[in-house]
């Protein structure tokens, strides 16, 4: 399986080790992995702030760097989210669509696309709270949303309790929203901050030693809240742990 | 132009493309129309259920379920009282009354709501004013859920009609639940069936 | 027109830490009470589909159902007004009860009226005017407006309570027991329903078909101030018809179970002919939801049912109350309604938003609520009121992001040291990030420059 594999500029920036153990992760299954050289970001930076028109540029090199393959994988609910829902700023053209269609979070393409049913090389003897990211969440549909009464999945869930050692903890409040939100936590500081307290202690309080997610950008916001709080909780992706990661 | 020409004429002009009506299920297949389910879901609301009394003295039970009531005003002729209804000519009279009486027409199961309008209040009032409201329901007069009864003529043809779900209650301070808001402090509804 | 800052007003809420403890989980509960009636309820989601589309035809037939309501509320003796907007709707109010007389009015909950400040408007004409519900009454005495639309005062604890009424209606100040409190506004409020001479309401539904006004409450004020009085006046948004009686089951079904977890509020009313003797009114407001009806992207914010589901579940506002947006109508159903009454005044709201869709799924009506908050800062960027970003910044951004070249340069300065960001972010906002966080620090390498270290650029090891 090919696949081209999408670096959030953020995670290309502060928090290569998630891109690394992505790619690797990727090698690890067996596909064959391009990083297409000329990436930068997926638009949503400018488009969340309103700035429809001004994520065009970035939109269109998206699609140039990605277009003609049949995956693109990236470890960020949120810029997939966009990519394949909000990439609009630009002409629909049938390579875009085609290019929004087959672009895919991580945990969702190993689940749903290379059906993966286990990870040999894993183990991670640590108890662990599961972080959803919202849009990750409600909006690409990798778990059961508490607002909803459906039957309860979880696409994360399913990949991690296949990792040895690993124990989960549960939250009081799983699905509430951190408070990241992009341009949020910084122009809302005071209740981004105060949802990231709160999330953080709440996972404490669950007796998590680490939270993981599929989405980094909460988990920057959130080990920056539970550094300042002096929390011992640590903070990893789930790429990390599936990649092999033991801590 | 007038503003009701205006209005109309600018909400006609904005008005989005047509969207169907849909059809409404009445969702009550296997539902209950037992007395019980109606007493489990008004019970949850604040509302008392009390047994009717084995010698049929409606008079007697309810000052055995409030001692020490002055004033007692009933809108059925099945409960005599000591304020007739009929002498009222202002709804403001009522202000006076402990215990009010009344029969609802019917009850919903799904709810433990009970129906009533002018025809059974007599003066709507009785139903607010009263410090406490007795209530006399016919346990075979109940339907299922709320779509079947808003299926009942009487929306058509009452002047006012009310669902009245237990005593009037606030939680408005702290989420504190208090039963007497601005209405009766407590429902006691009695089964009794209708003549 | 000042912009309304939430952020500076929800840095005030937060810091007074018992309050926003209490207020957090006071509505919190209520999202979870609303979590247990619906897994209740096996159609629930069918129900929020039936109530979404009942209220999308009425609203795109919205002048033949007023026309028919208007028609059937005549027929049943009613007056029927008119009023374009609040200045017209605080008119025809006043004269309806200069025409009898009238000079004390009691009244039940109605956004409505908070929203064309009618009760200011009459008071300074000379009216007395009195708020019934509980929470209305604490705000009132209190001189500021509700926090939230269904419970007014939630962001009070007892204590705020008993300081309002003793300094207005003449409680013990000592005394902050709730049933005491309750108690006291009871018997105090109770004169008024008796001598008033006119009594008011607002409307949860207006059924078209008979030209009944349906009010849902708790407390009975709203019966009490229809019944006593000889005078009646129902204050209804055009947006509040339905069309026939048996449409209400669905929305009686769900306001309750969603606005407090309960399956149906204490009294629901249905007033359709007045008493005899009696002379009751109707005024129809538009107050521009008429112009809301034709944005194709944002009319749905009229299927609003005011149930308040969207306040409790949202994280954002539990944590700021509902007086940090500035306007009668606030949490995520106000961020999406609030631009349209004044868009620079209000256009940080849609950015007092993570996005979280929690509000969405919770809806009865099924507003897209989150989607019409990304679409809100489109309009607010176009018309160049963002509040925080200047847009050159962002056009900036866009060249950046745009060019690989630029990008690349970008990321190998941020490398140099991460406190200092590139020239064309003129807001630092690590400053801002920094105050309660710490600052993640820039790493050794990128993503890039591991793989080009790594990987041939077909992806094979080095």
């Amino acid at each position: 399986m090919k696949v081209a594999l999408f670096v959030p500029c953020y995670i290309d920036a502060f928090f290569p080790e998630v891109g690394i153990a992505t790619l690797e992760l990727l090698e690890r299954l067996g596909c064959e992995v391009i990083y297409p050289l000329d990436q930068t970001c997926c638009g949503q930076p400018m488009a969340n702030s309103g700035c429809h028109e001004d994520a065009a540029a970035t939109e269109r090199l998206f699609v140039k760097n990605f277009a003609g393959f049949d995956y693109i994988v990236g470890p960020s609910g949120s810029c997939v989210h966009h990519v394949r829902e909000n990439l609009t700023a630009i002409p629909q053209t049938a390579e875009v669509t085609k290019v929004r269609e087959r672009t895919y979070e991580l945990v969702e393409f190993l689940h749903d696309i290379v059906k993966v049913t286990e990870f040999p090389w894993a183990a991670f003897p640590h108890k662990v709270g599961l972080h959803n990211a919202c849009v990750t969440l409600r909006a690409l549909r990798t778990a059961k949303m508490s607002e909803i009464d459906e039957p309860a999945f979880s696409k994360p869930l399913d990949l991690l309790s296949r990792v040895r050692g690993i124990q989960f903890v549960t939250p009081d409040r799983p699905d509430e929203c951190c408070g990241f939100g992009g341009a949020f936590s910084v122009f809302e500081e005071p209740v981004s901050a105060k949802m990231g307290y709160d999330k953080v202690t709440d996972h404490h309080n669950a007796g998590a030693e680490y939270v993981v997610s599929a989405d980094t950008s909460c988990l920057m916001h959130q080990k920056a809240c539970a550094e300042r709080l002096k929390l011992p909780i640590k903070f990893i992706h789930i790429a990390q742990i599936l990649n092999g990661a033991r801590a | 132009m007038s503003s009701r020409d205006e209005i109309l004429a600018r909400v006609r002009q904005k008005q989005p493309e047509p969207r169907p009506l849909p059809s409404v299920p009445m969702f009550d297949v296997g539902l209950s129309t037992s007395f019980d389910t109606f007493k489990t879901n008004l019970s949850r609301m604040g509302g008392k259920v009390v047994d009717p009394p084995a010698d049929g003295d409606l008079d007697a039970l309810i000052l055995k379920l409030f001692p020490d009531v002055r004033v007692v005003c009933s809108a059925t002729p099945e409960v005599k009282g000591n304020l007739s209804i009929d002498t009222i000519r202002s709804p403001q009279e009522l202000n006076d009354v402990d215990v009010g009486v009344v029969r609802a027409l019917f009850g919903v199961a799904e709810t433990g709501s009970l129906w009533l309008s002018e025809a059974q209040y007599k003066v709507n009032a009785l139903g607010f004013l009263s410090q406490h409201l007795v209530v006399l329901l016919d346990p075979g007069a109940i339907v299922a859920n709320m779509h079947r009864a808003y299926q009942h003529r009487g929306f058509v043809e009452a002047k006012y009609a009310v669902f009245m779900t237990g005593p009037s209650a606030t939680a408005d301070i702290e989420g504190i639940l208090i039963h007497g808001a601005q209405g009766i402090r407590t429902m006691t509804v009695i089964p009794v069936s209708a003549q | 027109m000042k912009r309304i800052d939430h952020a500076e007003a929800s840095s005030k809420f937060i810091k007074a830490q018992d309050h926003l403890d209490f207020h957090d989980q006071r509505l919190w509960d209520l999202r979870k009470k609303r979590d247990r009636d619906s897994e209740s309820i096996p159609e629930w989601q069918e129900l929020r589909s039936l109530a979404s589309a009942i209220k999308e035809h009425t609203l795109t037939h919205l002048a033949d159902f007023l026309e028919e309501f208007e028609r059937n509320a005549q027929a049943n003796g009613v007056k029927v007004h008119w009023a374009k907007d609040a200045s017209e709707h605080n008119q025809i109010v006043l004269q309806i009860l200069e025409s009898r007389r009238a000079r004390t009015l009691v009244k039940a909950k109605s956004m409505l009226t908070d929203e064309c400040e009618m009760r200011p408007f009459l008071e300074n004409r000379g009216i007395e005017v009195i708020e019934t519900d509980l929470g209305e009454r604490i705000q009132q005495l209190d001189d500021e407006p509700p926090s939230h639309i269904v419970v007014p005062a939630v962001h009070k604890l007892r204590t705020d309570v008993s300081r309002v009424f003793a300094a207005t209606i003449g409680t013990d100040a000592k005394n902050s027991d709730v049933h005491y409190l309750a108690e006291s506004q009871r018997q105090h409020t109770r004169p008024y329903f008796l001598k008033a001479d006119a009594g008011m309401i607002g409307a949860n539904f207006a059924v078209a078909e008979t030209g009944t006004v349906v009010v849902c409450t708790n407390e009975g004020n709203a019966d009490l101030s229809m019944l006593l009085p000889k005078l009646q006046i129902a204050s209804i948004g055009i947006e509040k018809m339905i069309p026939r009686v048996e449409h209400l089951a669905v929305f009686i079904r769900m306001l309750s179970r969603n606005a407090l977890g309960s399956p149906i509020t204490q009294l629901t009313s249905h007033f359709r002919v007045p008493r005899e003797g009696t002379e009751m009114h109707i005024v129809l407001v538009d107050n521009g939801r008429s112009e809301r009806l034709g944005m194709a992207d944002f009319w749905y914010s009229l299927k609003c049912i005011r149930c308040g589901a969207c306040m409790n579940t949202c994280p954002v506002y539990r944590r700021s109350g509902g007086l940090s947006y500035g306007a009668t109508y606030s949490g995520p159903i106000g961020v999406i309604i609030d631009p349209t009454f004044n868009l620079r005044k209000y256009s940080a709201l849609p950015f007092a938003s993570t996005l979280n869709g929690s509000c969405t799924s919770v809806c009865p009506v099924r507003i897209n609520i989150h989607e019409q908050i990304y679409k809100w800062r489109q309009v607010i960027a176009e018309r160049h009121q963002l509040p925080f970003v200047k847009k050159e910044a962002m056009q900036i951004a866009g060249k950046v992001f745009g060019s690989p070249k630029l990008y690349r340069a970008a990321v190998e300065a941020l490398g140099a040291s991460v406190e200092h960001l590139p020239r064309f972010m003129l807001y630092n906002p690590l400053n801002a990030w920094g105050r309660q966080r710490e600052v993640p620090p820039a790493p050794a390498s990128t993503f890039r420059h591991w793989y080009l270290k790594n990987r041939t650029k077909s992806g094979q090891r080095k």
